[in-house]
């Protein structure tokens, strides 16, 4: 079946099955900035920002995405840019497999919560795993890029 | 222009974290074959039938494999140099199925519906065997997981497979038992630690293709591209030449990416059928079908004089291999040999003891690599000793540890599988780290607790660790560098970057070398076809090994280029000035600069392609050293921790980018953390692991680590590239000592049974209530 989704400011029209899953889906249309850690939701790695909220789409059926707007990282490139180079300046980049996902938890939470404090980021994060960095590195480069007002 | 011991941000981590192509499945071609694995629901049992003939009726199957495909060649999928010390006990596919996810039969298919749909049309017929469940009643049991007669060692590693042993071996120096008897304090104590799993977010993955040379390409997600392609030529027969080994970006290794997991399967399955598959392993088969960390008991004696002067270490480990053999003697041996001469002025040392099989998945390679078993069983002891000698455990290491320029003689004893190479400490500032941490965490005004309710309570702990740089005589790392037209750089190295950050710090050594701009550079890495040898990222190699392969390259490199100049500027080479963008005649003070030589070599005259190569194999392995400590508050109603702090001391000579040199340490620090607290790894009684995947196996999340602090001793290592030791593992190994130190110092029970649960807590404060 055909269903429509507005991704990163594009409409495209797409075939899927109907047990299809929104990952599969995406990474099917050469979108690989969304990719696999687990096969349960439990690692936050496939997270896309559907009307604006981190969801992991690995368990979202992709019928469900139909007509909805959808961003990747690629959606927010020069947002993701600047948090890089805040993650950068505190050597939090290490592997980079969940680094996607986490820009855009990221400027989700931005979006959504004004001033938040540490606690509030930590749980607004606290489903995107990280089994490089130890957190402190992303945690710093997190509240820096949160408190640029530009 | 200086690169070294400034803290760039990675070369990759912009492009990575904006999304693109990367990591290894985003190179997969669109039309692969999937390919899966059925796996065995029995510990322990031998393939009497197997019908597949359902499963290839299916449209869309285009094979499935069973072990009648594969010729019987042994091996190990280790991913180890050549001879492996690791026992050659592995086929491809073999008619027995020895834990809970071993492979019984392979699909190919054109989706991944139609590969399940097959995997559960495959009819096997099993005849169940007992299995081996219990590591400590493996050894000479009746039940023997390895009856083939095909299987070897490639040199003595203690192998005897009749016995359900892997490997074995045993050392010592003075007579241990004669120096116990004379101590006036002695303790004993067995510890237990678990078969922790890596978690490195990305899974096994691998792809291939023949390209139109028709060679085999494949992308892996592996830490040892090279090995890979020599297993695969061993293995499948192919000829080394047919096969390029890309090793793309990986999504963290921590050791688990060091063998082949799907990689002989893919190969298979393009060479033989010409069509381009992959594989990616789904979180399940992570924890159940690659590899965890060995689990051991490790009983371990001390004894010391009353003046706290440490007189002899006695060490016996059991190690859990699990079903098959990879990495079974060295990582037992690195529980001795990267532990033990933390203590250099004993009288006497032993260690000894047995690597066996059981059928539990099997266990290899995991950052710390044995180290942080042995680390947990010493450093736990020495703080048992001091409460019985009653003296400060942190006065205690200062007496007895190791110092500047002093050695051990475990170092010329013990190496990985093989003797060890004796070396001198040039640089061991073990002594700063002890006391710079013991200022950090404020030491004095908590230990060994204070009462901050009546439940909570605060304390503090600590322990010291050494771990290596790469393995002497044997790691080898190579560059190539080549300059271009504008004078630019292009580094290659056979150096595997896992996300560790190793092509940014070759880079950097280059840059430093060459006096010129990290954005001069351009690296390349681990591409079997396009980059010279490196022996893989393992352990704590890199730095070392490659930075100072790289290095030398760039000195020869920068020889080259003075050549060329002073053939231009028609003078002596010792008359030129390079300060890495221009070369000035001292004489006459004519000049040109990198650009323009680099063009006239390029397009106008005396044409050629400057290109400069180097290699290095260590003939040491400088030990970088650490101080951990901790500060909890445990509730002593629940057992439950919080930890407040981690301070890590770190000697790793110069830090050639600090900021990433931290990250290996916090990096390692939190996954020491995980083993120590959370990561319980439930196996029931019929061999299955009910504890795989991220619900029920607790990472350590954003939520319980609260503060690290980390800082550098200021060190200089002369054999380092600029001073340089490697830190990728160190971080790991003192966590667990240093918790289970905490816990004692806050309720006075010590927990010996890795990870330190709540339950396990409030068991042994309960025991304690009851003796008292």
């Amino acid at each position: 079946m055909k269903i429509n989704l507005l991704i990163n400011g594009l409409y495209r029209s797409v075939e899927v099955e109907p047990g299809e899953y929104l990952l599969d889906t995406l990474r099917k249309i050469n979108m690989i900035s969304v990719r696999r850690g687990c096969d349960n939701t439990s690692c936050g790695v496939c997270t896309v920002l559907i009307e604006g909220k981190p969801v992991p789409s690995c368990s979202y059926l992709s019928v469900r995405a139909d007509g909805k707007s959808i961003l990747t990282v690629e959606g927010i490139a020069e947002e993701a840019e600047k948090i890089s180079s805040y993650f950068g300046e505190e050597g939090a980049e290490q592997c980079g497999f969940c680094n996607p996902s986490i820009a855009l938890t990221v400027y989700a939470l931005k979006k959504e919560i004004k001033n938040p404090t540490d606690e509030q980021v930590d749980k607004y994060l606290v489903s995107n795993l990280c089994r490089c960095t130890g957190y402190i590195s992303q945690k710093k480069a997190i509240k820096n890029y949160l408190g640029d007002k530009s | 222009m200086k690169t070294i011991n400034q803290s760039f941000p990675s070369v990759d981590g912009k492009g990575i974290m904006m999304g693109r192509v990367a990591f290894t499945d985003d190179y997969a071609l669109q039309n692969s074959l999937i390919v899966k694995i059925l796996r065995s629901p029995h510990p322990y049992a031998k393939i009497k039938n197997i019908d597949a003939s359902k499963a290839l009726a299916l449209y869309g199957v285009e094979c499935v494999l069973t072990h009648k495909d594969f010729p019987r060649i042994p091996f190990t999928r280790a991913g180890q140099g050549y001879p492996e010390p690791s026992p050659h006990d592995k086929f491809i596919l073999d008619e027995y199925v020895r834990y809970i996810g071993d492979e019984v039969a392979v699909v190919a298919a054109v989706s991944n519906d139609i590969c399940e749909e097959a995997l559960s049309l495959i009819e096997v017929e099993y005849e169940v065997l007992e299995p081996v469940l219990n590591f400590e009643t493996a050894l000479d049991s009746k039940n023997i997981l390895h009856p083939e007669p095909e299987i070897h060692e490639m040199f003595p590693i203690g192998f005897d497979p009749k016995r359900n042993l892997a490997a074995s071996y045993h050392m010592h120096i003075g007579d241990v038992e004669k120096s116990l008897k004379e101590c006036d304090v002695v303790v004993e104590q067995s510890f237990f630690t678990q078969a922790q799993q890596h978690t490195a977010l990305e899974p096994h993955t691998v792809n291939a293709q023949m390209d139109y040379q028709d060679r085999l390409v494949l992308y892996s997600s592996t830490q040892t591209p090279f090995h890979v392609r020599r297993i695969l030529s061993q293995t499948l027969g192919i000829p080394l030449s047919k096969i390029r080994v890309i090793k793309p970006r990986v999504g963290g290794g921590f050791g688990g990416k060091q063998a082949l997991h799907g990689e002989m399967f893919v190969s298979y399955i393009t060479y033989k059928t010409k069509k381009p598959s992959k594989i990616v392993f789904t979180r399940k088969e992570v924890f159940e079908s690659s590899y965890t960390r060995h689990p051991m008991r490790l009983d371990i004696k001390l004894g010391a004089d009353k003046d706290g002067t440490l007189k002899a270490i006695d060490c016996y480990v059991l190690s859990d291999t699990g079903a098959y053999g990879e990495h079974a003697l060295t990582v037992f041996m690195v529980a001795g040999s990267k532990v033990l001469p933390l203590y250099n002025k004993v009288d006497s040392v032993r260690f000894h003891g047995h690597v066996v099989y059981t059928n539990h998945t099997p266990a290899g390679a995991f950052r710390g690599y044995g180290a942080i078993q042995g680390n947990y069983a010493l450093e736990s002891a020495v703080d048992m000793l001091c409460h019985k000698l009653h003296m400060d455990p942190i006065e205690f290491r200062q007496k007895n540890m190791m110092k500047e320029n002093e050695t051990s003689p475990i170092f010329a004893i013990m190496g990985e599988g093989t003797e060890g190479t004796a070396m001198n400490m040039e640089s061991c500032k073990l002594d700063y780290c002890v006391s710079r941490g013991k200022e950090l965490i404020g030491w004095d005004s908590i230990y060994p607790h204070k009462n901050v309710s009546k439940e909570k309570i605060r304390s503090v702990g600590m322990a010291i660790a050494m771990q290596g740089s790469g393995i002497p005589y044997i790691d080898m790392g190579s560059a190539i560098i080549k300059l271009n037209d504008d004078g630019f750089y292009n580094l290659l190295i056979g150096a595997t970057d896992i996300g560790q950050g190793s092509d940014t710090i070759l880079a950097q050594i280059a840059a430093e070398e060459l006096m010129t701009s990290l954005d001069k550079v351009i690296v390349y890495s681990s591409d079997t076809d396009l980059t010279p040898f490196d022996t893989g990222a393992y352990a704590s190699s890199t730095t070392f090994i490659s930075g100072n392969a790289v290095l030398k390259a760039a000195r020869k490199m920068k020889g080259l280029l003075i050549e060329e100049a002073a053939k231009v500027l028609k003078c002596e080479e010792a008359d030129i000035n390079f300060d890495g963008f221009n070369f000035k005649n001292k004489k006459n003070e004519s000049e040109i600069n990198l650009s323009q030589l680099s063009n006239r070599l390029t397009y106008n005259e005396d044409q050629k392609q400057l290109v400069a190569d180097s290699s290095y194999v260590g003939h040491k392995s400088p030990p970088p050293f650490m101080a951990g400590f901790i500060e909890i508050l445990i509730d002593r109603e629940t057992g439950e921790i919080e930890i407040e702090n981690y301070v890590s001391v770190v000697d790793c000579g110069t830090p050639l980018n600090p900021k990433l040199a931290q990250g290996q340490v916090e990096g390692g620090v939190v996954q020491g953390i995980g083993m120590a607290l959370y990561e319980n790894v439930v196996i029931t009684s019929k061999g299955k692991n009910i504890t795989s995947d991220f619900l029920n196996y607790k990472v350590p999340t954003r939520m319980e680590i609260k503060k690290l602090v980390t800082e550098f001793a200021e060190s200089y290592e002369s054999s380092g590239p600029f001073g340089a030791k490697s830190v990728g593992e160190i971080g790991i190994d003192t966590p667990p000592a240093a918790l289970a130190n905490a816990i004692e110092n806050a309720l006075g029970v010590r927990m010996t049974d890795l990870p330190m649960t709540p339950e396990k807590i409030m068991r042994a404060l309960k025991a304690k209530e009851k003796r008292q």
